[in-house]
């Protein structure tokens, strides 16, 4: 992928129910964002934690599902055109000669702005990785947890271990490419789609792959490059010769790279003054439940407050010993303007 | 109420008090029980709350429902006596429940 550079006002750092609101409140004062976000789709923890879990405590709405409020949330910030980078993190956080900020994603992409707004939730997710005994040492090399580039699983003995719709969803792409596929699970039911099952079932039948019953419980091989995958299964340990495994587990949140940005932390969150929710790098805000401050609640309504508190502060940014007039969406002609209902 | 005790991989044993209607979870965090992570705050979504009840508590504690057996799936090292604390309610039953706390949650 080539190198794009993105100039914005704002880049926040987190798609997030508060985040998502940033966009809103900054979008009021003309300030346009980019907002970078590990996963593939928005909502934070909200789209993978709990999509159809009901929240009860935002207000006037006395019962929401993750997913409906992420919905409403991008419905709201529509008329703003934040610009999203999905499955991306950011990786470099450093300041500029012109006193702003350049950020760095691991999808290559640079982006300079004035502002940078921390909305990080619990941090990034992250694939987790099964507590093996010396996985550490085939990581990259035969131990995988996503797939950058099928051709490179080409003529290799694949293992997918796991249940979910990544394990299966890979186990199909990767078949036709892998010199043999196996896929191991813990039990004879999947979480997966039915039709992704039904289909590494005919496979199955047909020969062209095989499904085991058992969990990893040590893996065997020599530099870095794995053997075979030592299995706990219900009539004893047997081993899986393998020389590509890929563990498909979920992902666990881990605070990440926003640990080497320069920003004070203290335990794992992000201190910031409760008037513009400002970390101690001027410029860069953190909101949500990354940040801490005395009395500090970690509910969806106080990351919404603190966004519109850092707002009016990116505003000076943006535009230093401008006046900034506080206005309502109810009766502003120029607010409702740029909602686009005016 | 219920006490229960929570044994750490290395033979650590720590006794909490849970109140009746709590999670096994809930008491475990209250009292920073190590090794309890609960990401996903009891929502039944990370299985980061993995224990193994002691054998003969398996069967006053009961079996897993289908939603915390599917989230096992996400689990390390998931054994018969698998359970997410998240999904099992404290009773005056349960007093003296013994669980082990796995070496790590992921």
């Amino acid at each position: 992928m080539s190198e794009e550079t993105v100039l914005t006002d704002v880049v926040i750092v987190g798609a997030g129910p508060c985040g998502l609101f940033a966009i809103f409140e900054l979008g009021l004062l003309d300030i346009s964002c980019h907002v970078v976000d590990i996963l593939d789709r928005p909502g934070g923890q909200c789209a993978e934690l709990y999509p159809e879990k009901p929240i009860y405590d935002i207000p006037a709405l006395p019962i929401v599902t993750g997913q409906e409020l992420t919905d409403r949330l991008m419905e709201q910030v529509k008329p703003f055109k934040p610009v999203f980078h999905f499955n991306q993190m950011v990786t470099e956080l450093k300041r500029t000669a012109d006193g702003g900020f350049e950020l760095h994603t691991d999808g290559d992409v640079v982006l300079r702005c004035k502002a940078v707004v921390i909305a990080a939730g619990g941090g990034s997710f992250q694939p987790k990785k099964p507590p093996i005994p010396g996985i550490d040492s085939y990581e990259g090399t035969s131990v995988f947890y996503s797939v950058k580039k099928m051709e490179s699983f080409r003529g290799r003995d694949v293992l997918v271990v796991g249940g979910g719709d990544s394990a299966l969803d890979w186990t199909l792409n990767l078949q036709p490419v892998a010199r043999s596929m196996t896929l191991l699970h813990r039990r004879d039911d999947f979480r997966a789609a039915p039709d992704s099952v039904n289909k590494m079932r005919k496979l199955v039948a047909d020969g062209a792959m095989r499904f085991l019953i058992g969990q990893v419980t040590g893996l065997k091989g020599t530099a870095g490059r794995l053997d075979a995958a030592l299995v706990k299964g219900p009539e004893g340990v047997f081993e899986v010769a393998t020389n590509a495994m890929l563990p498909f587990f979920g992902l666990t949140m881990k605070l990440g790279p926003v640990a080497e940005w320069g920003l004070r932390l203290e335990e794992e969150r992000i201190p910031v003054d409760t008037e513009k929710f400002e970390t101690s790098t001027p410029g860069i805000f953190a909101i949500g439940d990354i940040n801490s401050y005395p009395g500090k609640l970690k509910l969806i309504l106080s990351g919404f407050h603190e966004a519109a508190l850092m707002a009016q502060q990116v505003f000076h940014i943006k535009n230093p010993g401008e006046r900034l007039v506080f206005q309502y969406t109810t009766s502003s002609t120029s607010l409702q303007k740029k909602l686009g209902v005016a | 109420m219920a006490k229960l005790t929570f044994i750490q991989k290395d033979g650590t044993r720590q006794e909490v008090e849970g109140q009746n209607g709590m999670t096994v979870m809930e008491a475990a965090v209250k009292n920073m029980v190590p090794g309890i992570d609960a990401d996903c705050g009891g929502a039944c979504a990370c299985a980061t709350c993995h224990v193994y009840v002691e054998p003969d508590w398996m069967e006053r504690v009961g079996p897993r429902n289908e939603m915390e057996e599917d989230m096992l799936d996400f689990a390390f090292d998931v054994r018969e006596n698998s359970r997410l604390s998240c999904q099992i309610k404290i009773t005056d039953a349960l007093d003296g429940l013994t669980v082990k706390v796995p070496e790590k949650q992921f």
